[in-house]
């Protein structure tokens, strides 16, 4: 039922959008192609932090680091009850979105949707963003180079979330 | 910060390809990361016109006014100091309500048009301000209503319910959103009080 309507949701938004420029008038082809002109430039603005990003994360997922760290963690993890399967997941969704789906699509196939590990990785993927890309691009796209405390607060609430998601998973399901 | 952390990603992952034995699979990979990036940024410039587009018409149209009036007292929440009727403050609602619908290829776009409009309020232009930095940690935090992805997944792998997990990511996000606005708002009562004291 939610993927039905999921499939909808954008043709119809699309839909009230040229309806509701249509309604009042609006020249909306000669406004889509000025704005979709914005939209390029801008694009143009980001292409380097994507590429400097997209570097660092293919020689991370590529390099064996998500094992490496992981093991470091191990004490971490045992200290606030996570399981040692979930905790790739809390290293590389801040890092990897694409990452982080097929990390999770590996973890559903191994360990089953409704085992506490399935579980628990499905709410900390969903819970979250890929924190450092939303950073790069956003600050690129408007020329801002001093990010002061940006990171910090950022991955303290993915942390939060993390910790949050063994937790609840533990209480409600 | 953004420095040291693309510095340390770098970093560990050659002295781990080190220990791992992957320094071929590494070297690909910085190949590799090129061609993705290039990919990945062909894709989102569709992405970035098509929406510049619509936006362009829902602000002509009135429809951004409409939307940011009814998520404004959620929006005046969060940014108590943001004037509720600048610009700034209707990309922001543009951003959340994609978000919340799940259509994180516009929010993409929206959120980016919003960091615009608040820098052009900064009276710094090259230095993120209060508002920006509450602004990245709401759209990290991931506000969805529904957990499309997530629950195509745990179908896939044969969940009765794949929704299941709905209503424990949206405790988990407001909550994460709530730790990343808090210690955004300490760091900033303790680095005003440092300046002060100076």
């Amino acid at each position: 039922m939610i993927d039905t309507l999921s499939a909808y949701l954008l043709p119809a938004i699309i839909m009230l959008f040229i309806l509701s420029g249509i309604f009042k008038n609006v020249n909306i082809f000669d406004e889509f192609i000025k704005g979709a002109e914005e939209g390029l430039k801008t694009q143009l603005k980001i292409v380097p932090s994507i590429v400097a990003l997209v570097l660092a994360v293919e020689m991370f997922e590529a390099s064996g680091a998500l094992d490496v760290i992981t093991w470091g963690l191990q004490p971490l993890a045992n200290a606030i009850n996570m399981p040692a399967e979930v905790v790739p997941m809390m290293i590389l969704r801040p890092i990897s979105g694409g990452g982080a789906i097929a990390l999770l699509n590996k973890t559903l196939q191994t360990y089953g949707p409704i085992s506490k590990i399935g579980l628990m990785s499905s709410v900390m993927c969903g819970s979250s963003e890929t924190t450092f890309y939303t950073i790069a691009v956003y600050y690129g796209a408007c020329g801002v180079k001093k990010t002061r405390h940006t990171v910090i607060a950022a991955l303290a609430a993915d942390a939060a979330a993390a910790i949050l998601s063994v937790i609840i998973v533990n209480l409600l399901l | 910060m953004i420095n040291y952390i693309w510095a340390a990603l770098i970093v560990i992952s050659v002295i781990s390809a080190l220990f791992t034995g992957r320094i071929s699979e590494i070297t690909s990979a910085v190949y590799k990361g090129g061609d993705s990036a290039i990919q990945l940024c062909i894709s989102m410039t569709a992405i970035m016109a098509v929406w510049g587009g619509l936006m362009r018409i829902a602000e002509k149209s009135g429809l951004t006014n409409i939307i940011s009036k009814i998520l404004s007292p959620l929006v005046g929440l969060v940014f108590h100091k943001l004037d509720r009727k600048s610009e700034a403050a209707k990309a922001i609602s543009m951003n959340v309500a994609a978000n919340m619908l799940g259509l994180g290829n516009a929010a993409t776009p929206l959120g980016i048009d919003a960091m615009k409009k608040l820098n052009a309020l900064n009276s710094k232009s090259n230095e993120a301000d209060n508002n920006m930095i509450t602004f990245v940690v709401l759209n990290t935090a991931s506000i969805q209503l529904v957990p499309t992805t997530i629950a195509a997944l745990r179908s896939k792998y044969g969940a009765e319910n794949p929704m299941d997990i709905a209503v424990a990511i949206i405790i988990t996000s407001i909550i994460s959103l709530i730790v990343g606005l808090v210690i955004n708002k300490l760091i900033i009562i303790i680095t005003s009080r440092k300046r002060e004291t100076h």
